[in-house]
C-alpha cells in the first residue's frame, strides 16, 4: 500500500517544494501538488501538508487570506472526516486562522524576525505525527518566522495541556509564545500545526535529521493502518 | 455607504508592535507615555442596502481574528453635497 499524500501551494507559499522532497524521501512516493485555486483533493488521501511561506504576502493577517481560498473548503472538509493534516509555519498560522486549531500566531515578542535551528521538546509520543519519537526526547529543528508567538487564552492552554495536545516546546524561550507551545494537535488528534521546519531538517546536510521522525511517525501509522 | 472598521487587540494581549512603537516614540523624549496600542483601520465603500448584520459577519469571518482581536463598525455619515 503506497502513502498518497498532497501539498497544498497558495501564492507566496516557499516552503512546498522542501515539504514535497521530505515526503517523497520518508515515503518514498512523491506527493501530489495541488492550487490554492483547485477546489477538490486528490481521493484517499493519507497527509494534507500546508506548507511555510508568506500566502498572500501575508496581508490582513498571517494565513488569513489562505485559510478563506477556494481549496481550503476541501482541506476543512477532509480534516473533519479524519484525514491528517500537517500545517508547518505559515501553514500552522493558515490552520489557526481556518479554525481548526485554536488559538492565533501574533507578531514575535522579539519583533525580529528569527532564522535559526531550535531545540524542542517533544511532549507526546501518543499522537500519529510523533510515535516515533520518545516523549520528553529533545530534536533539533530550524525556525525561520516573524509571526510564531502562540497565543491562546488560559482556559484553552490548560485545556491543551490537559489532553496532551501540546506536541512540542521550546526548550528554550524563542518568540514569546505562552508556556513555550511550538505545536498543537487539535482535539480528534488528526491534525498538527507547528512553527519549527521538520522538512527542513531530514538529510545530513540540513545539519539535523530530527526532523525525519515526524514524517516517519505519519508514514507508519497510515501505511500500517 | 461608507464604512470604517476599527479593529484592535483585545485587553491583556501582549501587543509587541505597540511596546516598541511606545519605546520609540520615549527615545525621541516624548513622555508622559503609559502605553501603546497598534490597531488596523479598514475602509470599506458598500452599497445602502448593506444590513449590520451582513458588516457584522465580515468582521467576524474575516477582517479580524475573534481569538485576539475585537471590532468596532463606525458608519461614516455621507458628506454634504459640495456648495
Amino acid at each position: 500500500m503506497s502513502f498518497r499524500s498532497a501539498v497544498i501551494t497558495f501564492p507566496g507559499s516557499n516552503c512546498d517544494r522542501d515539504m514535497a522532497v521530505a515526503l517523497e524521501l520518508v515515503s518514498g512516493v512523491a506527493p501530489h501538488r495541488v492550487w490554492h485555486r483547485d477546489t477538490d483533493l486528490p481521493e484517499r488521501l493519507d497527509l494534507i501538508a500546508l506548507p511555510g511561506g508568506f500566502s498572500y504576502g501575508d496581508y490582513l493577517r498571517s494565513g488569513a487570506m489562505a485559510a478563506r481560498s477556494p481549496i481550503m473548503q476541501a482541506v476543512i472538509s477532509a480534516a473533519e472526516r479524519g484525514v491528517p493534516v500537517l500545517g508547518v509555519c505559515n501553514g500552522f498560522q493558515v490552520l489557526t486562522e481556518a479554525g481548526l486549531l485554536p488559538g492565533a500566531l501574533m507578531r514575535n515578542a522579539v519583533q525580529t524576525f528569527i532564522c535559526r535551528e531550535v531545540s524542542l521538546k517533544v511532549e507526546t509520543s501518543q499522537s500519529l505525527f510523533t510515535s516515533a519519537y520518545e516523549a520528553g526526547q529533545t530534536i533539533r529543528v530550524p525556525v525561520a518566522h516573524h509571526d510564531g508567538n502562540y497565543f491562546a487564552d488560559d482556559e484553552t492552554l490548560d485545556r491543551l495541556e490537559g489532553e496532551g495536545r501540546v506536541a512540542f516546546r521550546y526548550v528554550q524561550t524563542c518568540n514569546g509564545s505562552r508556556r513555550d507551545i511550538a505545536g498543537v494537535l487539535n482535539e480528534g488528534g488528526n491534525i498538527l500545526g507547528m512553527m519549527p521546519h521538520p522538512e527542513r531538517a531530514v538529510e545530513p546536510e540540513h545539519g539535523s535529521t530530527d526532523g525525519r521522525g515526524l514524517f516517519e511517525s505519519a508514514v507508519r501509522a497510515l501505511v500500517s493502518a | 455607504m461608507k464604512v470604517r472598521i476599527h479593529v484592535s487587540l483585545k485587553p491583556g494581549v501582549l501587543d509587541p508592535q505597540g511596546r516598541a512603537v511606545h519605546h520609540a516614540l520615549e527615545g525621541l523624549g516624548f513622555d508622559g507615555i503609559r502605553d501603546v496600542r497598534m490597531g488596523r483601520l479598514i475602509e470599506l465603500d458598500v452599497t445602502d442596502d448593506t444590513s449590520d448584520a451582513q458588516l457584522d459577519e465580515m468582521c467576524r469571518k474575516l477582517l479580524a481574528n475573534m481569538v485576539i482581536e475585537n471590532y468596532r463598525i463606525e458608519k461614516v455619515e455621507a458628506k454634504e453635497p459640495a456648495q
